[in-house]
């Protein structure tokens, strides 16, 4: 389904029509404008090239600011492709239409794409969540180590794909089937149940599902 | 932060008198029991007061029948329905969590004195 960009702003909570609590992620989306489409002519695919936050155009790269110029349309910070996967999505739009937040209706499911919080190059105990060993009890030196990652002799290697220490976090996640909680079409604020994949301000994608 | 504060603002209350940890509050508290609604009250010794904004919840501490019970209620429920102050506690700490353990004389707490501005 089609998407919208917008920014992380932060987490909070809201009291629901009994009183209870529902965390909740305030996500700034948008307004985007569809500034091109790919097709499959063309390009060798379809998709949706929608762009996120004015800028003046001296900010701009050159080839840029060229095709912003030839397509008629302000000039955008971020640049990001959604595919629909259908292609009746794509007809119905055209470019230049602006998508915003009332884009999104409560209780729609969405999913929600960013680049996750860099943790860094980390040992296994925060990147895997391996238990570590026992602080005494005559445990030296490996608190936190990984175990054994391997046999003998048989087969003299190490498996591919054994989890260990290593790059955690900064890598590009999505999470699925959030709830939208609430629509604010005026200030393009929308409130997603749960948490989102990002630290504030971070870019983030927002799809619709069927 | 700006936006966030926005949107709990209108969810926060302000009716409530203020009480601080060492207090004895009576908590009206809504409970649904599927269509019926009926109202509980707590009364208890405020432990704990932390978190800020929406977020913000305090701990309600009573001995039934011998036995600790502690409640938690977020500050800006709906489903508290009045908050009254029975005694003013004076205490020098934050959290009071020595009364769990506190027998006896240890576990009295003075009253607050208030003067009327």
């Amino acid at each position: 389904m089609l998407g919208i960009i917008g920014k992380k702003i932060g987490m909070t909570q809201i009291f629901d029509e009994n009183g209870k609590v529902t965390p909740v992620t305030v996500i700034q989306a948008g307004p985007c404008r569809v500034v091109g489409k790919k097709t499959m002519d063309s390009h060798g695919y379809e998709a949706l090239q929608l762009g996120y936050e004015d800028i003046p155009a001296k900010r701009v790269k050159k080839p840029m600011r060229v095709m912003y110029e030839k397509k008629g349309s302000p000039n955008y910070r971020y640049l990001r492709e959604f595919r629909p996967g259908n292609r009746q999505v794509i007809d119905n739009v055209n470019e230049g239409d602006e998508i915003k937040a009332d884009f999104f209706n409560l209780n729609d499911k969405v999913s929600v794409t960013s680049n996750s919080k860099g943790r860094g190059f980390t040992g296994v105990v925060k990147r895997h969540g391996f238990a570590g060993f026992e602080q005494s009890h005559g445990v030296h030196e490996s608190y936190r180590g990984p175990g054994s990652v391997g046999q003998c002799a048989q087969p003299s290697r190490i498996f591919k794909g054994i989890k260990m220490a290593g790059q955690h976090g900064n890598a590009r996640v999505t999470v699925k089937h959030l709830k939208i909680i609430h629509v604010d079409a005026d200030k393009g604020l929308i409130l997603v149940k749960g948490a989102v994949p990002g630290h504030r301000n971070s870019l983030v994608l927002i799809q619709k599902e069927q | 932060m700006d936006i966030l504060h926005q949107i709990g603002r209108d969810q926060i209350r302000t009716d409530f008198p203020d009480f601080r940890v060492g207090d004895t509050v009576k908590v009206h508290y809504k409970i649904k029991e599927g269509s019926k609604e009926r109202i509980q009250v707590f009364q208890g010794i405020v432990i704990q007061k932390r978190g800020a904004g929406v977020s913000k919840s305090f701990t309600v501490r009573k001995v039934s029948n011998g036995i600790g019970v502690e409640k938690i209620f977020p500050h800006h429920s709906p489903n508290i329905d009045k908050l009254e102050i029975v005694r003013y506690g004076r205490v020098r700490r934050a959290k009071l969590f020595y009364l769990r353990s506190a027998k006896g004389k240890a576990g009295r707490i003075k009253e607050r004195r208030r003067f009327s501005a």
